[in-house]
């Protein structure tokens, strides 16, 4: 019988079944950034303890960095507290930071795939749920808390428990219009919030497998959105052509070697799922979400739901507060704010796509519209292509590279019930920095579709009117 | 690290109605702009607070009757999205020692653990069951016991469901796991040793 992906790389890995029952995993990459490390740090200085792994220990600032105006100190006294703490934390204990200023710095998630960090068959954690991104190379990637921050930081080891493994087929081709961000919204819509808890999930067929590493980040990205802590795909050329040449790449014969063992972990064509399921590509719209979660989605064509059924008190909660009518199409809804970027979206693929509705075009009046590159890399690269121009142009901001308005830490946030259009992860309330703001996730294109329409509109309409796209 | 172990919990409850209960309501962002998790306990659930006071209604974490509880009952998914360690830290620190819901998101569960707050799961009609004994008799004692998988109330005895493993931590007083990972160190240097990437390839 063969293996998955993930039980190679779980049996690879695994030190010890711990005397309660959990695995004691080792973890081959850590990532952190300035939010969910300050305690983990304090709470090794009060147990005397050093970092075990400093030389497997990544660090950035990402969640609270202002996206302008970054000469220190910040103007924002506490977001100043954490990233000096973070740069003290690092110094102390010889972690490489890529701090402001520096040219590898960016959200953490779009940081490690650029400097080639992330590889196929590790394991890695980070303090944040959204580190499932990193198995798009066919890593195992966990989101942890920042207790478990600290167990790595002393041990380079999580205890957890086995992960069942269910396999998400997507076959078929995507229409035009219709993106990798659609794909997972509808992944998520089909198996619900909570319905990937327990499991790791494994996107699969032919659609995946011709999507590029932008594209499957995207997809892995949001996984924790379905409940699944892990997402992967398993690493191919795609993943390999995409790692060589990256500053922290093997090189020569050991990236010969390497393709070789990555392949290697591939999960088996007779390997075992505790669950499939199969989505077709072409019958995908694009997907807005209407709702405070991200299950909470139609296709574009679609109406909001009437609140009935077993999900009525939710769905009648989340009308409200999003101020939709029952039965009313998406279609239509006016927006206040165009936010491109985050790490589930903020990659240079996204930005060209997003370019490519805007040109020659006008945001709507009374839109506030920015992009947020997800890396000064990205940043340097979209600009060297003359991105930065198109975007200004048609009436965007263009920023510096973090999470900006997708959880609003920083100064960009939402106001009052303001509704966004967003390239980001949730449409919880509140999620963007407004305890009455509302989110409506999309693809880029559909954002800057929206942008310029100044509603909610199908980005296949515009697309009729530019160049051929990259499918 | 010893760390206290855990067999009952026992106290007043407080039910919070709702599907989905996601971290960054139960912790908005803002109150993550801290390098310690002093104060949390102040700003648990603020935004949905601040909007049932806008609109005339009391959010159960601000009735008055509810104050001390130290039992949180809650629907289906609680903690989803965010790993913020924030939400339980906050609720800990408001006074929750236990959790019991239809169901919970995982990091938020694996983060309660780390904690030492007590995540049990309960049928939904047994949920509901609960909610309503402890809204009609807010100074009612529940007695949630890990052994036994019980939650007791006053003339209602319902069945909790939590693995084995997670009691046993809990009951063993293990669940703070670092000094447990730091044990064998050679065991965790021999596998890192045969790892490809480390050496290589």
């Amino acid at each position: 019988m063969g293996k998955t992906l993930l039980q190679k790389v779980w049996d690879l890995h695994k030190v010890r079944t711990l005397p309660t029952g959990p695995t004691q995993l080792f973890i081959g990459l850590h990532l952190i950034h300035e939010v969910t490390t300050p305690q983990a740090f304090d709470a090794l200085r009060q147990r005397g303890l050093r970092v075990a792994r400093p030389d497997r220990t990544f660090a950035t600032v990402d969640h609270i960095v202002p996206t302008r105006q970054r000469q220190r100190p910040f103007l924002d006294v506490m977001a100043e507290d954490m990233i000096a703490s973070l740069e003290h934390n690092c110094r102390e204990f010889g972690i490489p930071l890529y701090d402001i200023g520096d040219d590898r710095q960016g959200i953490v998630h779009v940081i490690g795939p650029e400097l080639g960090l992330t590889q196929p068959g590790m394991t890695i954690a980070c303090g944040d749920s959204h580190t499932s991104t990193h198995g798009a190379f066919g890593a195992v990637a966990f989101g942890i808390g920042t207790s478990q921050v600290r167990d790595v930081l002393a041990s380079q080891c999580i205890a957890i428990e086995p992960l069942k493994v269910r396999r998400i087929r997507v076959v078929g081709r995507l229409a035009r219009g219709v993106y990798a961000k659609d794909v997972i919204l509808t992944v998520i819509q089909r198996l619900g919030i909570g319905g990937g808890n327990g499991y790791a999930y494994e996107y699969a067929g032919d659609a995946i497998e011709r999507m590029s590493m932008d594209e499957r980040m995207t997809v892995c990205n949001m996984s924790i959105e379905g409940g699944a802590r892990v997402g992967y795909v398993n690493p191919d050329e795609t993943t390999f052509k995409y790692i060589e040449g990256r500053p922290f790449a093997p090189q020569g014969d050991a990236f010969e070697r390497a393709k070789t063992w990555w392949r290697s972990m591939a999960s088996d064509v007779d390997a075992v799922y505790e669950d499939e399921m199969e989505i077709r590509a072409a019958e995908l719209t694009p997907v807005v979400t209407w709702g405070v979660n991200p299950g909470q989605s139609i296709g574009i064509d679609g109406k909001v739901p009437i609140a009935a059924g077993a999900d009525q008190r939710s769905i009648a909660d989340a009308l409200a507060y999003m101020g939709l009518r029952a039965g009313q199409p998406i279609a239509g809804m006016k927006v206040d704010v165009a936010f491109i970027g985050s790490c589930t979206n903020g990659r240079l693929s996204d930005l060209r796509e997003a370019a490519r509705i805007v040109r020659a075009q006008r945001v709507a009046n009374g839109v506030k519209a920015l992009v947020v590159p997800g890396s000064v890399s990205v940043q340097r690269a979209a600009e060297r292509e003359g991105l930065d121009v198109t975007f200004r142009d048609a009436g965007f901001e263009w920023r510096d590279a973090g999470c900006s308005m997708c959880l609003g830490m920083n100064p960009d946030k939402l106001e009052g019930n303001q509704v966004c259009a967003a390239s980001s992860n949730r449409n919880f309330k509140g999620r963007q920095g407004s305890p009455t703001g509302r989110t409506l996730l999309m693809s880029p294109a559909m954002v800057a579709a929206a942008a310029i329409a100044g509603e909610v509109t199908d980005v296949r309409e515009m697309l009729d009117d530019v160049p051929a796209g990259v499918r | 690290m010893a760390a206290e172990k855990i067999h009952i919990i026992e106290g007043r409850a407080l039910p919070l109605r709702g599907e989905d209960m996601d971290t960054d309501r139960i912790m908005p962002a803002r109150f993550l702009k801290s390098i310690t998790f002093e104060g949390l306990d102040t700003h648990v659930f603020e935004d949905d607070r601040l909007e049932a006071r806008r609109s005339g209604r009391v959010h159960p974490f601000d009735e008055q009757k509810y104050q001390g509880a130290s039992i949180l009952v809650a629907n289906r998914n609680f903690g989803a999205g965010s790993s913020r360690e924030h939400a339980p830290q906050g609720l800990r620190r408001w006074g929750i020692r236990a959790i019991v819901a239809e169901s919970f998101a995982e990091i938020f569960f694996g983060n309660s653990l780390m904690i030492g707050l007590v995540c049990v799961t309960a049928s939904p009609s047994d949920v509901e069951k609960l909610m309503s004994l402890v809204e009609r008799d807010p100074i009612a004692v529940l007695k949630v016991e890990l052994k036994a998988a019980l939650c007791q109330a006053p003339g209602l005895t319902i069945p909790v469901s939590i693995p084995d493993h997670v009691r046993d931590t809990l009951m063993t007083g293990a669940w703070d796991t670092t000094g447990l990972l730091l044990d064998n160190y050679e065991q965790v240097n021999a596998v890192a040793a045969e790892l490809p990437y480390l050496s290589g390839f």
